[in-house]
């Protein structure tokens, strides 16, 4: 019974992860309908960034808010100078150019921030807390509290706010926002934006528990992006849950079934999706138009 | 049409730039390196290029060898085979370099063995792997211990604890896997018995199903055979769970970032590591004090940073083939080989080294250390 | 009429190009990079149907030409089957494989295709990563030469003749698709489904064709790797490996055979002219990548040759037909 709680504990840590990172693939899946591969970098950045303020004497609050900012001005820059630029572009080479930017800042982390991975301590200490004979690390609290209060956020933002109907808007029919009067590009340079900073706020929760180095944008960016799928691509709150769903699963699948096949069970989960429901878990069905 | 061909003529004019090497008035002795220095190995081979360019550089202010420079052609095969390949070529075919060290992986090393075999060039690999030097292959040697001794010693002291059965838990990676298979190899003979055999993936952010699952076979000890970021969650997740079984690690670990990522969950654990760890820690009788040390400090010089074991290797490598290529006084292929299979009683990083036509490694099994971690530092465990 | 005659010489120049090249080349080195890059080219030739024509995306092609090689590996050193059965028995398996995910999911719109291959090819790299027993795990293993009745070409010049043969037929096979009826309606589909539906093309079946023949060019290509450079390892199926693929393709120009040859060549030759820069080359890469796609987003060949129409012919600016680019 122990362990299975302690199981759930563990997919629940993961989870968390998976739909924070997941979150961004989704928002800028939604607003311009491009896989984005430089996101996993975005997450990269945040604990970077966080890890350098924090060793230069910053304090926690000051260094996170910097780390997003940080992100924020990258996505801002990146889409704004590079993306938004391109004539003519298809979603191919989109996509292309996002692998080019994700490259690009690995390799800038890589030759200026060197090799090694680093760590950071939990924000509220590393002594794991005892809940129901069950052991869970206090970081593992934050990352899901963070996720809770995210969802809400982003779910008021889009109900809420005239920004937030805009990005709607722009999703689902360009030519018209545009013709009822929303400036698309900036809408989608704030979008970039969102999910830059979503990303940093991730990779800055979540690195007390997985570490960070230059290249975790590929690892950790895969698991989010897995999360996305499961979610419908299109729907962050589908990739909140999509992350969840697969954290729990691996964790199950690893405390029961076999950890040598553990990290197979995302992959597995994303094809029996794509046969039994194919728009995602959380999707309703769309129309793409002629 | 002219200014087609202008373009045309200044693209072949890059490349062939880019493609040229530098040239030198005279003759140096060219050092052929392939390294991962980036990628899922580049624990390895990051530390393993520094420590080349920083000797190679400090032979160059001594006067070289023989007179000459030397000369470093470095590639980064970023631990993969099909990478290897293309560069060991490069390095044989085009720089024409006079020895070959590299490999970090097994996997790079073995692909580009039959090569070197039939160019007949002098290479020292720094895979872990036993199946780099068995059988002996003729233009092939390593410096790096070999996973079947850390592993024997880990196995020798679980023994002295009263260990029976123990729990292992791997990563899903090559350097991972070879040291799982010979833990799996080696258990027998020392009554060991694997009552919980784990697995993890590179990008597991929590591992604590694998360890509940071995703390419920009630095992006596764990061995986790594994390397950088994966191994701090790993002894993390221990603390977490409040494990008190005996863990063990072996020289995957084997740099400070591991200390420090771990903040205190490593207390008690122990590790394999090469003596470079623990230079201030030796004896004053200690053979291989002075140079364990004088590397360490040299490092550290240089690079800002503490030297991690797997440097080392390459230390081991290029004093090797110096040494024999002084000895034969030139860089006759054949004859380097032949003196590196000479070379007796090299006080090395990794150990003391007697290499033989039959032993192309030469490392005795005490090479490795067994240390504890107790406050943040590898302390030697006599 | 014309234009068959104008094929066949284009062809035979390619043929006598592939025969010439190895001749100028200064060592086995530079005839390593060559044979690597034809491999290369002989995935792209397939996966540019695929994107180009059909307008699909595939995140798993590396996979494909891992299970190839693999095949080829396994069969053929381990079990002594003979390499051109081996080099068959992979294809056949990836056939199979690529129609069943195809007819699963060719039938809806949008980027499915896409994620059941990242999915089916991590799924790959995973088995061929924990089946030591079989692959040798992530240590890889050895392959020997390809051999028809005991005998064999020397090694590195035996990889490029595999490879340079393997191409021209991967060329003529994709030039002859395109110019049916069936490459036609290909490129209906990219244009709109919908109206290529209407105009009585089966669109489902065309892509599934198109989906499997481009997934054989892999598992072949990946057979002549193995066989190339006597190794393989699982690295073969990163994920990674696979989005390079697109990029070769998407980089030297969707929707022409030319391209992508040209995006194999380009990606094959970077890491190898960026070697000395070793703390920039991903940077560089990168940038590289980006300003590729920014100034050119067509494509490297499909850019450079409408500049070359508007320049030589400046009546024909609007027209330029970039399409017939093969």
């Amino acid at each position: 019974m122990s362990d299975l709680l302690q199981f759930l504990f563990s997919g629940l840590t993961r989870g968390s992860i998976y739909g924070l990172v997941g979150i961004g693939f989704a928002l800028i899946y939604r607003s311009s309908h491009v896989i984005n591969f430089a996101q996993g970098e975005f997450v990269m950045i945040g604990g970077m960034v966080t890890v350098f303020l924090l060793a230069a004497g910053v304090p926690l609050p000051v260094a996170a808010l910097g780390a997003i900012l940080a992100a924020a001005l990258i996505g801002v820059v990146a889409q704004v100078a590079i993306i938004s630029r391109m004539r003519r572009p298809s979603t191919l080479s989109i996509i292309i150019v996002t692998v080019g930017i994700s490259m690009f800042l690995r390799g800038a982390a890589e030759a200026l921030l060197g090799r090694q991975f680093f760590s950071m301590k939990g924000f509220s200490g590393d002594d794991a807390l005892v809940l129901l004979g069950a052991k869970v690390s206090p970081q593992s609290i934050w990352i899901f509290v963070s996720l809770v209060v995210t969802t809400a956020a982003i779910s008021l933002f889009f109900r809420r706010t005239i920004l937030g109907k805009g990005i709607q808007a722009t999703s689902s029919n360009r030519l018209a926002a545009h013709l009822v009067g929303i400036d698309v590009p900036a809408v989608l340079a704030i979008c970039f934006a969102l999910s830059a900073a979503l990303g940093a706020l991730a990779g800055l929760l979540t690195t007390p528990i997985t570490l960070t180095q230059y290249d975790v944008g590929i690892t950790l960016g895969m698991k989010g992006f897995c999360a996305a799928i499961l979610g419908g691509l299109a729907n962050p709150f589908g990739a909140i849950l999509g992350g969840l769903i697969l954290g729990f699963a691996e964790a199950l699948a690893g405390g029961y079934v076999s950890s040598a096949y553990q990290d197979a069970v995302a992959f597995i989960l994303i094809i029996a999706m794509l046969l039994v429901r194919p728009n995602g878990l959380f999707s309703a069905p769309t129309v793409d138009r002629v | 049409m002219s200014s087609l061909r202008n373009l045309l003529t200044v693209v072949l004019a890059l490349a062939a730039l880019c493609f040229a090497q530098p040239a030198s008035a005279q003759e140096p002795i060219k050092v052929g390196a392939f390294l991962s220095v980036t990628g899922g190995a580049s624990f390895l081979g990051d530390p393993q290029a520094k420590t080349l360019r920083l000797y190679i550089d400090k032979m160059n202010a001594s006067g070289g060898v023989l007179g000459r420079k030397l000369q470093l052609v470095l590639y980064d095969s970023q631990g993969d085979a099909r990478q290897a390949v293309t560069f060991v070529r490069r390095l044989i075919e085009d720089d024409k370099v006079d020895f070959i060290i590299g490999g970090s992986t097994t996997g790079e090393t073995m692909a580009v063995a039959p090569m070197v075999e039939q160019a007949g060039i002098p290479f020292f690999s720094m895979a872990g792997a036993s199946v780099v030097v068995e059988p002996v292959k003729k233009w092939i040697f390593k410096t790096a211990g070999s996973d079947r001794m850390a592993v024997a010693r880990i196995y020798s002291d679980m023994q002295k604890r009263g260990a029976k059965n123990i729990g292992l838990i791997a990563g899903s990676g090559g350097f991972d896997q070879s040291c799982r298979l010979e833990a799996k190899n080696l258990a027998s003979k020392f009554g060991i018995t694997l009552a919980a055999d784990e697995t993890y993936a590179p990008t597991d952010t929590d591992v604590t199903p694998q360890l509940t699952r071995i703390n419920s076979a009630k095992v006596d000890a764990i061995l986790s055979c594994g390397f950088g970021a994966p191994t701090v969650i790993t002894v993390r997740n221990y603390k977490q769970l409040a494990m008190k079984t005996p863990f063990y690690f072996t020289h995957g670990v084997g740099s400070q970032q591991f200390v420090d990522g771990a903040a205190g969950a490593a207390d008690g654990v122990r590790v394999t590591v090469s003596a470079v760890l623990v230079a201030n820690e030796l004896s004053a009788d200690d053979a291989q004090r002075n140079v364990v040390q004088s590397y360490a400090k040299e490092y550290q010089a240089a690079y800002n940073e503490k030297p991690a074991a797997f440097g080392g290797f390459a230390y081991d490598a290029l004093q090797i083939t110096v040494e024999a290529v002084k000895r034969a006084g030139s860089t006759d292929k054949q004859k380097v080989r032949d003196e590196i299979e000479k070379t007796k009683n090299f006080v090395g990083l990794n150990g003391i080294f007697d290499i033989t036509a039959a032993d192309h490694m030469g490392l005795k099994p005490d090479a490795f250390r067994l240390t504890e971690i107790s406050g943040g530092e590898w302390k030697l465990l006599k | 009429m014309f234009r068959l005659k104008r094929e066949f010489i284009s062809l035979t120049a390619f043929a006598a190009f592939l025969i010439v090249l190895p001749l100028l080349m200064p060592n086995a080195y530079f005839l390593d990079v060559a044979t690597k890059t034809i491999i290369n080219a002989i995935v792209c030739v397939g996966l540019n149907l695929l994107l180009g024509y059909a307008g699909q995306i595939s995140l798993g092609h590396a996979a494909f030409f891992a299970l190839g090689g693999y095949a080829t590996a396994v069969l053929g050193s381990r079990l002594s089957v003979p390499a051109p059965l081996a080099m068959l028995a992979g294809a056949v398996l990836v056939g199979v494989i690529s129609y069943v995910i195809g007819r699963a999911l060719l039938h809806l719109r949008g980027h499915y295709l896409a994620m059941a291959t990242l999915g089916f090819g991590a799924i790959v790299s995973i088995i061929l990563n924990r089946e030591l027993a079989i692959t040798g795990g992530p240590d890889g293993m050895p392959v020997g030469p390809f051999q028809i009745a005991g005998y064999s070409l020397p090694s590195a010049l035996g990889g490029y003749v595999l490879a340079a043969v393997g191409l021209f037929i991967a060329v003529k096979l994709a030039t002859s698709l395109i110019n049916t009826r069936a490459g036609r309606a290909l490129r209906a589909i990219n244009d709109s489904e919908i109206a290529a539906a209407t105009l009585g093309i089966e669109v489902a079946a065309f892509k599934v064709k198109v989906f499997v023949i481009s997934a054989i060019f892999a598992s072949i290509a990946g057979s002549i790797f193995a066989h190339a450079d006597r190794f393989i390892t699982p690295v073969e199926a990163n994920f990674l490996r696979s989005v390079e693929f697109v990029a070769m393709v998407v980089i030297g120009g969707l929707g022409s055979v030319v391209g992508a040859i040209v995006g194999a060549i380009i990606f094959t030759l970077l890491p190898q002219m960026f070697a000395h820069f070793e703390e920039f080359r991903h940077v560089l890469t990168g940038a590289l990548l980006i300003c590729i796609m920014a100034f050119m987003p067509s494509g490297v060949v499909p850019t450079l040759a409408s500049l070359w129409v508007r320049w030589t012919e400046p009546a024909a600016r609007e027209k330029g037909s970039v399409h017939g680019a093969a």
